[in-house]
C-alpha cells in the first residue's frame, strides 16, 4: 500500500523546471538526454555490481573439473557433476540443510509468537516505562554475539546440550527478537486500529474485532518479519559454528564452510560454489517476489518513518 | 507521512483519534505482553553478558579448579603474553571498520542518489540490490575467496595477479572489498528511504533559487539526509566492530586478519579458556559499547527511539 505509493511518486528534481523553460534553448535537451543516458548506465553499473559474483558463483557451479579454473563467463559444457557432489555421502549436505530448516523454522516460530505478542503492546499500549522497554529491546539488538559466546557455551556445555538443536535456536530467538519487535511494531503501527474500534460498537468482542478485522491487514507485515527473522537466522554462522562439533546439529553455513575436497589441501570450491546455490537460490526467488515488502520491512526498522 | 495519515483517515470516519482506557490500568497488562520478550532477552543476553564479567576474572587451570585471580586476565591481554595479539586484533578490526563502513557509506549513498532518480528498471533495481544481502555471509566469503584466488576471476579480469590471500594488505583489501560488496547495496536501500522522506518542494524552491545539481545536494539533500544516514552508519558501526564470519572464512584470520571477534572464539570455543576468552569478550564488549556511546553522544539524542510517544499521541 504504502510502498506503490511511493513507487509511483515522481522523483525528486528530474523534469519539475517547466516554469523556467519556456525558452528552453536545445543544449539543455542535450543535457537532459545525457542525464538521462547517465542514469541509465548508472542503473547498469548498479546492477552489474549487485549481480556479477552471483552470477559466478552459479557459472562456477556449472564447470567440471576440467573447466573450473578456465574463467570462460559462460559453462561451455554445463554439468551438474558439482551439486551430485554436494548431495553425494561425505558432505553430509541434506542433513544439514535440514538442519538449517529445523533450526531457522523453530527460531522464527518462536521469535514471531514473542515478538506479535510484544509489538502489539508496543505499537499499541501507553504504559510507563514503555521507552525503557523499547530501548533495551533496542540495545539487546546491539550486543556483540561474541560477548555471550564464552558463558553461553559453558553453560551448554555443562548441560550437554552441544551439537543439539536448543544450544542454537535459543540463543538465535534471543538474537533474532529485537528485529522481529521493530519491523513488527512499525507494520502495526501503520495499521488502522479505529476499526477495531468500529468493529466492536458493531457488537464484535475485543478478540473477534482483533481475529477477523486486525490480524487479516497485519498478516502481511508479519509474514514479511517472519521472512527476514527467517533469513537472518538461516544466514548465522558465529553461533552455529561455536555451539555445533559434529554434523548432527549443523546447519548449511557451517556445512558449506567445512566441505572437504578430494585432497586436504585442495579447498572444493565448485563443490562449495554449487552448494552455495542451493542455500542462496531459494532465498533470492523468494526476496525477488516479496522485494517491495521487504525493503519496507527493513528500512521501517530502522528509520521508523 | 502522507500515506500514513491517509490509511488512517479513512480507518476511522470521524472517530475520536485513540481511546485513552489504556494510559492507567493498561500498563500491567502491556507489561504482561512484553515479558516473555523481556525475559528472553534477560536470560539469553543480559545473564550471559554479567557472567562472562564474573568468569573474566578467575584463571584458567586445565583439569584444576580455577582462582579468583581478579583482573589478571585483563592484565595479560592489555600489556602481558597475550598483549600483541590483542593490540593487533583491535586494529585489525578499527581498521576494517573504518575502510568498510567508510567505503560501504559512500557507495551506499551514490547508489541511492541514482535508485531516487530511475524511474524505469526500479523494480530490476531493488531486486538486485537485495542480492547480495539475501546470501550468507559464508557463503558470501567462500564465493570471494574463490573470485580472488591467483588465477581466480577478479585478477583474470583486472590483468593482474595478485595473491590477494597470501600477504598482509592484499588479504585485508580482500576482507574489506567482499564486506562492501555485501554491505553497501543494503547501506543504499536505508539512504534511499531517507531520500524518499526530503519533500519535493524543497527542491523546487532550491531550483527556483537558481540553485545548481551540486549546490542542491549540499544545501538540501545533505543536511536532510543526516538524520537516517546517521542511524545507518551506527548500525553498520556496531556491525561492523564484532565482524567474524567473513575474516573468519575468507583469510582465517592468516597474514594480520585476525579481529577482536575471531580472538575470542579462538581462546573461549577452541583453547577452552573461559575465564582468558571472557576478559576478551568483555574487553570487545566495552570497545563496542564506548563506540555506540561517543557516536550517540556525538550524534544527538535524535537516534534513540524517544520520539516514538510523540508520534502515537499525534
Amino acid at each position: 500500500m504504502a510502498t506503490t505509493v511511493h513507487s509511483h511518486r515522481r522523483p525528486v528534481g528530474v523534469r519539475s523546471g517547466r516554469p523556467m523553460t519556456a525558452r528552453r534553448p536545445p543544449s539543455r535537451v542535450v543535457r537532459r538526454r545525457l542525464a538521462t543516458v547517465g542514469t541509465v548506465l548508472s542503473v547498469l553499473g548498479i546492477v552489474v555490481f549487485c549481480i556479477a559474483p552471483f552470477y559466478w558463483m552459479i557459472v562456477s557451479s556449472l564447470k567440471g573439473p576440467n573447466d573450473i579454473f578456465n574463467n570462460d563467463l559462460w559453462p561451455s559444457a554445463p554439468t551438474l557433476v558439482n551439486y551430485r557432489a554436494v548431495f553425494s555421502g561425505e558432505n553430509n549436505f541434506s542433513y544439514a540443510l535440514r538442519n538449517s530448516v529445523v533450526i531457522a523454522g523453530t527460531t522464527t516460530l518462536f521469535a514471531m509468537v514473542i515478538g506479535v505478542i510484544s509489538a502489539y503492546a508496543f505499537a499499541r499500549l501507553h504504559f510507563r516505562g514503555k521507552r525503557l522497554a523499547l530501548g533495551a529491546v533496542l540495545a539487546a539488538s546491539m550486543f556483540p554475539g561474541v560477548a555471550l559466546l564464552t558463558p553461553l557455551f559453558q553453560q551448554f556445555s555443562n548441560w550437554g546440550w552441544i551439537d543439539q538443536y536448543q544450544s542454537v535456536v535459543i540463543p538465535d530467538i534471543s538474537f533474532a527478537l529485537p528485529l522481529a519487535i521493530w519491523v513488527l511494531s512499525s507494520f502495526f503501527r501503520e495499521l488502522p486500529w479505529g476499526l477495531e474500534e468500529s468493529a466492536m460498537v458493531d457488537g464484535a468482542s475485543k478478540g473477534q474485532a482483533f481475529r477477523l478485522v486486525i490480524l487479516p491487514l497485519a498478516a502481511p507485515g508479519i509474514f514479511t518479519s517472519a521472512l527476514l527473522v527467517f533469513i537472518s537466522v538461516w544466514n548465522e554462522f558465529l553461533i552455529a559454528n561455536a555451539m555445533t562439533l559434529t554434523p548432527a546439529a549443523q546447519p548449511v553455513t557451517v556445512a558449506i564452510a567445512k566441505f572437504t575436497g578430494s585432497s586436504q589441501y585442495q579447498q572444493p570450491f565448485s563443490t562449495q560454489m554449487a552448494a552455495g546455490v542451493v542455500v542462496t537460490v531459494p532465498l533470492v526467488i523468494l526476496v525477488w517476489i516479496l522485494q517491495r515488502r521487504i525493503v519496507s520491512g527493513l528500512t521501517a526498522g530502522a528509520l521508523k518513518g | 507521512m502522507t500515506t500514513t495519515s491517509k490509511v488512517r483517515a479513512s480507518g476511522l470516519p470521524g472517530a475520536p483519534p485513540l481511546p485513552k482506557r489504556h494510559k492507567g490500568g493498561g500498563t500491567w497488562a502491556a507489561w504482561y505482553l512484553v515479558a516473555p520478550a523481556l525475559l528472553l532477552l534477560a536470560a539469553v543476553i543480559g545473564y550471559p553478558l554479567v557472567k562472562a564479567i564474573y568468569l573474566s576474572l578467575f584463571s584458567d587451570t586445565i583439569g584444576g579448579t580455577s582462582e579468583f585471580i581478579g583482573l589478571g586476565n585483563y592484565r595479560t591481554a592489555l600489556t602481558g603474553d597475550g598483549a600483541g595479539d590483542f593490540w593487533s586484533a583491535l586494529r585489525v578490526t578499527g581498521l576494517f571498520t573504518f575502510f568498510s563502513v567508510a567505503l560501504e557509506v559512500a557507495i551506499g549513498l551514490a547508489m541511492a542518489l541514482v535508485m531516487h532518480r530511475a524511474f524505469r528498471g526500479r523494480g530490476l533495481v531493488r531486486a538486485s540490490v537485495l542480492v547480495p544481502w539475501a546470501i550468507p555471509t559464508a557463503v558470501t566469503s567462500v564465493l570471494w575467496r574463490w573470485m580472488l584466488q591467483p588465477e581466480g576471476i577478479v585478477n583474470h579480469l583486472t590483468g593482474g595477479s595478485t595473491l590477494w590471500t597470501g600477504s598482509q594488505w592484499p588479504s585485508r583489501a580482500a576482507i574489506v572489498i567482499a564486506d562492501t560488496w555485501k554491505t553497501s547495496p543494503f547501506l543504499a536501500l536505508l539512504i534511499l528511504a531517507g531520500l524518499q522522506l526530503i519533500p519535493d518542494e524543497l527542491y523546487e524552491a532550491a531550483r527556483v533559487d537558481g540553485a545548481g545539481a551540486w549546490r542542491r545536494f549540499r544545501s538540501v539533500t545533505l543536511p536532510l539526509l543526516m538524520p537516517s544516514l546517521m542511524v545507518a552508519v551506527l548500525f553498520r558501526l556496531l556491525d561492523a566492530l564484532r565482524i567474524y564470519d567473513l575474516p573468519q572464512l575468507l583469510t582465517g584470520g592468516a597474514n594480520g586478519t585476525t579481529t577482536l571477534s575471531m580472538l575470542v572464539v579462538q581462546s573461549s570455543i577452541q583453547q577452552t579458556k573461559f575465564g582468558y576468552g571472557s576478559a576478551l569478550s568483555t574487553l570487545t564488549f566495552l570497545i563496542i559499547f564506548g563506540v555506540a556511546l561517543v557516536f550517540i553522544r556525538f550524534m544527538g539524542t535524535s537516534l534513540l527511539p524517544a520520539d516514538d510517544e510523540e508520534g502515537r499521541t499525534a
